[in-house]
């Protein structure tokens, strides 16, 4: 039990820990203090000065961000110290403040992108006055080129160094800072340097004011004019919460939701900034590939088409890609196995067992990554797969955590040394490990580790290192691949297994593999990629954006994705689609809406129902056979072209080859 | 006043084989992994190297004290001694212009600089030997009006006698430190009121006077 | 006055030997392991008999703030650091402890660095200070020689190293916590209190900072005896103190004297009184730039000590008075120093960043008469809005000499103001 110190906060007793900031009790007890600068998950500045509050018996007010509860000193008659949130003292100190924020301020509040949703609009409507006393000339600072994600307006900056904490603490860059001093401070990138970390949206959010904005949602719309939906992301496996904003059918822009067990309440960019991707490229309409290709169908057309296919198949298989929904996949795995056919989602080959949870979804959850003494990664590199993870890794190291690795991810936001570099490194480091060298440890197995050769060894030894003691988490980097195999939607033997000898292929939305020439194949998705271009018949479906759907993050927690907007053209909800070619086969699933076919699923994986919860799997090991040695690989380098949509967005594009530029003169030096 | 790199940078720098190892030698006095702290002492003396402070210098001190390149630059930015402009090849003048000085007459020795120098501050003169500016407190207040020029402050001025100290200093001489009141040090002008000691029996120069004179023309170790 | 005998800087002027052998002479370094023997408790009791208060500015006991250290160090390094950043507007009094009794302070270190557990001591002297810098490290160097410092310094039995860092041009880090960011390397931007240095200081060691007179004159204290320091000046203003008298004076100079000398007396008897005698006095700022300036009425009687002055709406600050004569443009002189905090604000918090431009320019502006009336007051209520509201006492700093000019020296505001629009009526006619 922490030690709990009494204070009085505007006359109403409360207890609080005494390494918490006034701010957060005065949060708890229900009352709001006005800030710029704090943040709850950045270190403490202190300097905008707006949540001044009046402790009495201070000689002055004092910075509540900062006062820890343990510092107040309690009254000469030993009565609990007294903090008081309103009353003259704060009320004109805040005035004062608020003034002075504004007095350098422009007055482009119109024409400013922040305009509706800006902490100083707010607050000046609060504390503000509607005159300025101040007649002299305004200080004005040039913009900065911060790449093709943040745009900046740096006369609107009030130095609350929002930006350059996140930068440098969370996505572990070290090109911001504020230069120069006094009124002439400046924030800036090193030499006008673009940012070099796919965490930078985040400080648009962070902005208080109208400084940081997003340069692809530049005078694209008013806040006021959005509708706002919450749901879920699938850029990468993490699940991060979001909240999708659109006009009309138009996705406009997307933004975090706190989720403390997940993305607390950053996103990558690839999850922020893909959404001119949801409008291009897309599969609007069914297609049937005659004599001159693919020629667009009406639905009829289309269906019947695949259901002949289907059942005039010998083999039958279906695949489903990286950004496939529960629900579609249990139902057309109901569907392809009542035809004969085999499902299979693990397309890239990965070695993740079927059957066993542990061993797909391990036993660990993002969170345990906090209290991590030491982590280890095995083939992977969580920068590229999953930003945000890997912000929440550099934290266990600020705090104090090791972390080391199998395999060759470089440019880490934290130091990592090398645990070894091949399969026999990882066994005799397993071999060595006893029960006290495994307490705090977090072991992070990447897909990439898990599509190699002898991968299967792989995620034995993960399993035994998790036996000694470890938590295990995978690092999918496929949204829908837990969800689909907690649906069973795989076989053995793997894609290999399902795919040889196979005449008829149904692909549910995998663009990241190459399907053989020879099957018939009919293809399920959203965008004019890969699959689409191999395939013989389409079925233009919706987007993540674009339906309700459960999904399964990489620590195993199902959550619901709901729709924001309508998917384009004729295109169809993923789950209807297999319902409608069912009943064209006259072989109709037993269920006619979304909440039968969720009840069906429920019924045979419960642990979906419980949205949000964590399932705790047992730990089943497996059998820790000899190999081949071959050395541990953490994948490739690429992070903004990692699926059909965003391999459809202009900004993801334009970064990927900035990227490449940035990378060559490297090579070149390398 | 903004403080930016120049627009024109040197290619590289290097600290010459003497300050590198007077540099090593001040990271001695930190505690291990502490060395940042060495960054003012290191850029200082980068600037005395080169005259000004330039970007690959910033970048140099960074790495050598392994903090990142915009670290250095806030740093380097935030002190208004590191000059990120060029100077005067032959003395940049600093003139004190707050109140002390100000009520003294410093108004008249910027004048001075105006005419004599260049019209504003930090701007070289045509010649290219020149440069000055107004500074803050120098912290000789009872000797004002003063300059500052390298590393020694000249006191009690009259605009005649800057005149003078800039000649001497475009003749490539080193003019004495010090008072131009014929003071010693901060005593009272006439003669101390405290601790007299007979004239005859003082160094003929104060100590920092002695110092100025001893090391190089003004230069000397820092 | 101070007789030559109760001057603990003897050599203020540098008249005589600086070097070891000098301060040998001088009775420096004598006997200091035997004080030190005397234990730690012993010093800092002392120090607190003394009544020796900080003479950078704040005056803050002396020896009360040595005793906020732990008495032991949970395995933590304890620090002590020297202030030498003297960049107060007005202030020159450390500077001649650091080029003429060096060995003063560098003692001075070593016991108070031994009272409070410290086997590291910085001295932190401004940039600008390059001769200064050379002399001390000189004195540093020869105590080193002289086993005065390092291991068993003095023979003492204790370790204690002394290193001397420099700043480079900014006056923020003469506040404690800038000073510790800039030694540690970083831009000179003040720390929130709590915690206080004593807690978490340099790199987040038990740390105290103490200006270099503080520090300076505890050797001879020591020697002497706390009863004889507190013995001057008078109550809760003890010992003697470094004057530095800088503007329309006759002679200015730098003095040690009695605490609690009248302004008038230090002015008349060294400084050879004011620039046309004492009738020709405008105003005086008794204690640095921080601090309210006084019209010739009050100054008739003040007192040179932290009560008086604070009684009477100012404060001894530095104890470096700047003296105007009735030639001086008082709203110009206040101007400059509005100037000077907007220079040397750090831009970390908005009261200080934004409120320190914006006054100095409507200073500015009244240094002209450019103004209304009314902006006499708004003045005063911006300067209101920054005083308190910082992290640091800069704002304060640079609030108070504006409210000082605006309660003494208002009619002449308002009467340049009148005669500039009587001149712009004029031109319009």
């Amino acid at each position: 039990m922490p030690n709990l110190y009494k204070l009085m906060i505007d006359g109403h007793e409360v207890s609080a820990e005494g390494e918490l900031t006034l701010i957060q009790v005065c949060e708890q007890a229900g009352v709001e203090i006005p800030r710029f600068c704090y943040h709850e998950r950045l270190s403490i500045a202190g300097n905008c000065r707006m949540c001044l509050v009046e402790v009495v018996g201070a000689p002055k007010p004092v910075a509540s961000c900062a006062m820890q509860v343990r510092d107040l000193r309690p009254g000469r008659d030993g009565s609990p110290p007294q903090v008081r949130t309103s009353g003259q003292l704060v009320e004109k100190a805040r005035h004062g403040v608020m003034e002075f924020l504004l007095i350098n301020h422009p007055l482009d509040c119109p024409i400013c992108d922040q305009g509706g949703e800006c902490d100083l609009q707010d607050q000046a409507m609060a504390y503000g006055i509607d005159f300025s006393r101040y007649i002299e000339p305004k200080r004005a600072v040039d913009d900065l080129d911060l790449g093709p994600l943040v745009e900046t307006h740096m006369t609107r900056c009030i130095s609350c160094t929002r930006c350059v904490r996140f930068t440098t603490e969370v996505a572990g860059i070290t090109q911001m800072g504020q230069i120069g001093r006094g009124e002439d401070a400046e924030i800036t990138s090193y030499l006008n340097s673009t940012l070099d970390s796919n965490l930078q949206g985040n400080i648009i959010d962070l902005c208080p004011v109208g400084a940081l904005t997003s340069k692809p949602y530049a005078f694209v719309a008013r806040p006021w004019e959005l509708a706002k939906t919450e749901t879920i992301d699938v850029m990468d496996a993490l699940g991060s919460n979001i909240r999708v904003d659109t006009r009309g059918r138009d996705v406009m822009r997307i933004l975090p939701r706190n989720h403390d067990g997940i993305n607390q309440e950053w996103i990558s960019d690839k999850t922020r900034f893909v959404w001119d991707g949801l409008a291009c490229q897309r599969l609007d309409r069914p297609y049937v590939r005659r004599s001159r290709g693919l020629e667009a169908v009406d639905w009829d057309t289309a269906l019947t088409a695949a259901a002949s296919a289907i059942s005039a198949g010998r083999k039958l298989s279906a695949i489903a890609g990286d950004l496939a929904p529960v629900e579609a996949a249990f139902a057309l795995r109901q569907l392809i196995e009542a035809n004969g056919g085999v499902c299979e989602c693990r397309v890239d080959g990965a070695a993740l067992a079927r059957d066993n949870r542990s061993a797909y979804a391990g036993t660990a959850r993002i969170e345990d990554v906090d209290a991590a003494k030491r982590i280890v990664l095995i083939g992977t590199n969580p920068r590229v797969e999953a930003p945000v993870l890997n912000a929440r890794i550099r934290l266990a190291w600020l705090n104090g955590a090791e972390v080391g690795q199998f395999g060759d991810a470089e440019k880490l936001t934290y130091d990592c040394h090398a645990l070894g570099s091949d399969i026999e490194g990882l066994r005799s480091y397993c071999e060595s490990l006893t029960d006290e060298s495994t307490s705090g440890m977090l072991v992070i197995v990447g897909q990439p580790a898990l599509r190699q050769n002898g991968g299967d060894r792989i995620l034995a030894l993960a399993l035994e290192l998790a036996r000694r003691g470890a938590g295990l988490l995978f690092l999918h980097s496929a949204a829908g691949r837990v969800g689909a195999l907690d649906v069973g939607f795989s076989c053995d033997g793997g894609i290999e297994a399902a795919l040889s000898g196979a005449n008829v292929v149904f692909n549910l939305g995998a663009d990241e593999i190459d399907i053989p020439d020879g099957p018939q194949v009919i293809y399920q998705g959203s965008h004019g990629d890969r699959g689409a271009h191999r395939a013989d018949i389409i079925l233009p479906s919706a987007a993540y954006t674009e339906e309700s759907a459960i999904f399964v993050n990489t620590e195993g927690r199902p959550q619901l994705a709901r729709r924001a907007a309508f998917p384009p053209g004729q295109a169809r909800e993923n789950w209807a689609i297999v319902r409608a070619l069912s009943g064209v086969m006259n072989k109709p699933l037993k269920f006619d809406t979304l909440a039968q076919l969720r009840s069906t699923v429920f019924a045979s994986v419960p642990h979906l129902e419980r949205i949000d919860e964590v399932p705790v799997n047992e730990l089943r090991p497996l059998p820790v056979r000899s190999g081949r040695n071959s050395p541990i690989s953490s994948g490739s380098d690429s992070f903004y072209l990692s699926n059909a949509i965003s391999r459809s967005s202009a900004v993801m594009a334009e970064m990927a080859s900035l990227g490449n530029a940035k990378r060559q003169p490297e090579r070149m030096a390398a | 006043m903004q403080r930016k790199f120049h627009s024109e940078q040197p290619e590289s720098f290097e600290f010459s084989d003497g300050n590198l190892a007077w540099a090593r030698k001040q990271l001695e006095k930190y505690p291990d992994g502490r060395q940042a702290a060495a960054i003012i002492p290191l850029l200082w003396r980068a600037q005395k190297q080169e005259g000004w402070l330039t970007r690959p210098a910033v970048e140099y001190v960074a790495d050598m004290l392994g903090l990142a390149h915009i670290r250095a630059y806030e740093v380097a930015s935030f002190y208004f001694m590191f000059q990120l402009r060029p100077v005067g090849s032959k003395a940049h003048i600093q003139i004190c212009g707050t109140t002390c000085c100000m009520i003294c007459g410093a108004e008249d020795l910027i004048d001075l600089c105006r005419r004599k120098i260049s019209p504003k501050p930090h701007q070289v003169s045509p010649c290219g030997r020149f440069s000055w500016e107004e500074v803050e407190c120098l912290g000789a207040c009872a000797n004002a009006p003063m300059v500052q020029i390298g590393s020694d402050y000249y006191e009690d001025l009259s605009p005649d006698d800057l005149s003078n100290i800039v000649d001497e200093f475009g003749r490539g001489r080193f003019p004495a430190p010090g008072s131009r009141r014929g003071r010693y040090s901060s005593e009272p002008e006439g003669g101390p009121t405290s601790l007299a000691v007979d004239n005859q029996k003082r160094p003929a120069l104060a100590p920092a006077v002695a110092l100025a004179m001893r090391t190089t023309n003004g230069g000397g170790e820092s | 006055m101070l007789s030559d005998k109760d001057r603990i800087f003897t050599n203020l002027y540098g008249f005589e030997d600086c070097s070891l052998a000098g301060a040998h002479k001088r009775g420096h370094w004598d006997g200091t392991a035997e004080l030190m023997a005397r234990g730690r408790n012993w010093i800092i009791d002392q120090v607190k008999a003394s009544g020796l208060r900080g003479r950078g500015g704040a005056g803050f006991p002396t020896g009360l703030k040595w005793s906020f250290m732990p008495r032991k160090s949970d395995g933590r390094p304890h620090y002590l650091v020297v202030n030498a950043d003297e960049s107060e507007p007005g202030t020159c009094k450390d500077r001649e402890i650091m080029r003429h009794e060096p060995h003063t302070l560098v003692e001075g270190s070593l016991l108070a660095g031994f009272a409070m557990g410290a086997e590291v001591g910085y001295i932190y002297i401004r940039g600008e200070f390059i001769r200064e810098r050379q002399l001390l490290q000189k004195a540093i160097d020869e105590a080193y020689d002289a086993g005065l410092l390092g291991d068993n310094a003095a023979s003492s039995g204790w370790r204690f190293d002394l290193y001397l860092h420099h700043g480079a041009g900014a006056y923020i880090c003469g506040e404690e916590t800038a000073l510790l960011e800039s030694l540690e390397g970083k831009k000179g931007m003040p720390r929130m209190k709590p915690p206080f240095p004593a807690a978490i200081g340099l790199w987040g060691c038990p740390t105290t900072v103490n200006n270099v007179e503080s520090i300076a004159v505890v050797p001879t204290i020591l020697r002497r005896g706390a009863e004889w320091f507190a013995g001057l000046g008078s109550k809760n203003n003890t010992g003697t103190k470094i004057f530095a008298i800088s503007g329309h004076v006759n002679s200015p100079c730098v003095v040690e004297e009695e605490m609690a000398i009248p302004l008038r007396e230090l002015i008349d008897r060294h400084c050879g009184g004011v620039r046309g005698g004492w009738s020709n006095l405008k105003a005086v700022i008794p204690g640095g730039a921080s601090v309210p300036l006084l019209p010739r009425h009050i100054c008739d009687n003040a007192l040179m000590e932290f009560t008086w002055l604070s009684d009477n709406g100012s404060g001894l600050g530095t104890a470096a008075v700047i003296v105007m004569d009735e030639s001086t443009d008082v709203i110009k002189a206040i101007w400059r120093l509005s100037k000077f905090y907007k220079h040397e604000s750090c831009g970390q918090c908005t009261p200080c960043r934004e409120g320190t431009g914006w006054m100095m320019r409507v200073m500015d502006r009244l240094v002209r008469g450019e103004a209304d009336v009314a902006e006499i007051d708004m003045l005063h209520d911006v300067s209101k809005q920054v005083e308190g509201h910082t992290i640091c006492a800069l704002g304060d700093a640079a609030a108070w000499p504006i409210q000082g000019l605006i309660r003494h020296f208002r009619h002449e505001m308002e009467e340049r103001i009148a005669s500039c629009n009587r001149q712009a009526n004029r031109m319009a006619a």
